[in-house]
């Protein structure tokens, strides 16, 4: 029986703005796998987005949603969690949007640790105005803004996250979606900041300037260079060249950043 | 029994007012010279199972403050002339979600790092145009200790009546300044508290005008599953580029306040009934006019003094009826020329208007303010 997707969206709210070949359907149909699977009452769940294609998915999910400014959903997220810690509360956007005017957000809540869900829709492009590089455009990739190639060094958001002090943080792609559900559902039960970063087509603004020929083609690129984190240890540099990381990247347990508040509210109480 | 009394801080009375208003959340980032504000409130939110966050930069303390507003705490934020730049885009935000949220902000010299020691009053045309786009803005300016404490309880009434964010401005020297302050009992003061959704979460629409001027909002984990946006919406919180959608959004927002403006505005006047001349002023420089007005009655002279304590929706009518029937209106604050603008607009020419400021981050002083009424009379 197909999955009942249903449910979880709005009606009257599809179809959605994106263009056919997209990944970012794919992660929000793993996204409602996750929460059906963590049992998440969409009542008490917040989805909170900035601005950017991946970032109009809360719209169509039939929870507390907050289409946020550009680049700050992890800050407006955090005030809903401080405010109410009993919240269910998941990010989403994209690379820019997270990375680059949203990086300073992005750092902080990982460093605090608070309890929220992050995914990170890495398509390596602004899609939405058409095709500029973001920090995520590898270099010497086209984009709108590159017109002789990217000079640009990237940003690894995995990693970034890990330096942060975000305590889950694991990455997928679009041509994975089984995996997509199982590590949001990992981040989402999670105490803790989870970053789940996931490898993401846009056909039209990157594919099309970057000789993928077509949507196949981009989703077979990620496939070929996915490779799981427990096979790359024992891999050689350079058999790991050009290759990426999926897969649970990170995990530790540290104290959650409203339960320390918790304690800060009873020392004040004189508790 | 009697009331209590302290001797406090400017900052100090902004948080205590916050309290007694029923604040729930602050959000900030380090900045003089409003930071008593955000320390006070980080020693006594916690008391009332409330929270305080330091936030990384002040884009992301407004962020926070909206975020936390809509599941339903009253939240509030302080700042100073960096800071509220920082966070204009946001205030638009909060203006066309309509999520109430109070700012604090407490003004130093300007632009950019200025003097941020020093007083100013630079910053209250930003506090109605700073944010772009269309849209309706409430500004508060206390002049004393006191009424610092009271005008931010009216600031939390008005954002949560209107659900809107409203701006509390008062210069680094009341903000500074310590005064006695008798601490109003529980009930004294009104608070008011957000609307009750009186429909079921089906039915809900956060953006329904047929629900009145201002609609309930529903707070997040409260039942109700409804969509926040910044882009222009439909009554239903989605995003729309329909005309007449958008058209009647936008008017309803500014007019839920120009509509409202005499229960927003308030002022107080000084001898103004005979007064040749009028002195307009607000904040810190209002004491120094009020001793002007002083000293020249002793003179025989007849002025007297109009003090907003809104300044945003700017108070036209009275300040029209000034003009009608007084020769000269003497506009002092602490900026080269800013709601002197305002006076000029609606006097039409009925009475001269002259400004009389300050930047070099001294207070206006009442010789200052003497020697300009009788440049007037």
């Amino acid at each position: 029986m197909a999955y009942d997707y249903e449910k979880s969206i709005r009606p009257g709210k599809l179809p959605h703005i994106w263009c056919p070949g997209c990944g970012h359907g794919i992660v929000m149909k793993g996204l409602i796998r996750a929460m059906d699977a963590c049992g998440l009452d969409r009542t008490n769940t917040a989805i909170v987005s900035g601005i950017g294609c991946a970032s109009r998915l809360p719209g169509y999910l039939d929870a507390c949603t907050l289409h946020t400014a550009h680049g700050r959903a992890a800050a407006f997220a955090t005030g809903v969690k401080m405010a109410k810690p009993s919240m269910n509360v998941i990010c989403c956007g994209g690379d820019g949007d997270g990375t680059a005017i949203g990086g300073n957000h992005f750092i902080h809540a990982c460093r605090r640790n608070i309890d929220m869900t992050y995914v990170v829709m890495n398509n390596f492009i602004y899609g939405m105005t058409g095709g500029q590089f973001s920090p995520c455009t590898p270099t010497g990739a086209k984009a709108s803004t590159t017109p002789y190639g990217n000079p640009d060094p990237i940003f690894d958001i995995s990693k970034l996250a890990i330096g942060a002090g975000a305590t889950f943080v694991a990455r997928t792609t679009a041509a994975h979606p089984r995996e997509i559900d199982k590590l949001i559902t990992m981040g989402i039960k999670h105490k803790g900041m989870a970053i789940i970063e996931v490898l993401d087509d846009c056909p039209t603004t990157y594919g099309r300037r970057n000789k993928f020929r077509s949507v196949v083609d981009m989703m077979k690129h990620l496939k070929a260079n996915a490779v799981p984190a427990v096979a790359a240890a024992k891999m050689t540099a350079e058999q790991l060249e050009g290759k990426f990381l999926t897969g649970v990247l990170f995990q530790e347990e540290r104290p959650e950043y409203t339960a320390q508040y918790a304690e800060v509210i009873k020392k004040a109480q004189g508790a | 029994m009697a009331k209590k009394v302290a001797l406090l801080q400017g900052n100090q009375a902004c948080a205590a007012g916050a309290i007694y208003a029923g604040a729930k959340f602050f959000a900030g980032y380090p900045i003089t010279p409003s930071t008593e504000v955000a320390e006070e409130l980080s020693i006594e939110l916690p008391k009332v199972g409330g929270s305080f966050i330091q936030m990384e930069d002040e884009i992301a303390a407004m962020a926070a403050v909206i975020g936390g507003s809509l599941t339903g705490a009253k939240s509030i934020t302080a700042t100073s002339g960096p800071g509220v730049s920082l966070k204009q885009e946001l205030i638009g935000y909060a203006c066309i979600a309509e999520v109430p949220c109070v700012i604090i902000n407490v003004m130093r010299g300007g632009p950019s790092t200025g003097m941020p020691t020093g007083p100013g009053q630079s910053d209250v045309m930003q506090a109605m145009w700073g944010t772009h786009g269309d849209h309706a803005a409430i500004a508060l300016v206390p002049s004393t200790v006191q009424e610092i404490f009271t005008e931010t309880v009216r600031a939390f009434n008005l954002a949560e009546k209107y659900r809107m964010p409203v701006q509390v401005l008062f210069d680094e020297i009341v903000g500074h300044m310590r005064e006695r302050i008798e601490f109003p009992e529980p009930g004294e003061l009104e608070v008011i508290d957000r609307a009750p959704v009186t429909v079921s979460p089906a039915e809900y629409k956060p953006y329904d005008a047929t629900k009145g001027q201002v609609p309930p909002l529903a707070a997040f984990g409260s039942g109700y599953k409804f969509h926040v946006t910044g882009l222009n919406k439909a009554a239903d919180g989605f995003p729309t580029t329909k005309a007449e959608y958008v058209d009647a959004e936008e008017r309803r927002q500014i007019n839920k306040v120009k509509d409202n403006a005499d229960d927003i505005v308030k002022f107080e006047e000084y001898l103004t009934e005979d007064a040749d001349v009028v002195i307009w002023a607000y904040g810190s420089t209002a004491r120094s006019a009020r001793y002007a007005v002083n000293e020249l009655r002793k003179e025989g002279k007849k002025v007297g003094l109009f003090r907003p304590l809104t300044i945003w929706p700017f108070p036209e009518k009275r300040t029209a009826e000034l003009a009608k029937q007084c020769k000269g209106i003497v506009v002092a604050e602490m900026n080269l020329g800013q709601m002197v603008y305002e006076v000029e607009r609606v006097a039409k020419g009925n009475c001269v208007v002259v400004h009389e400021g300050r930047v070099d981050g001294e207070p206006i002083n009442p010789g200052q303010i003497m020697a300009k009424v009788k440049e007037v009379l």
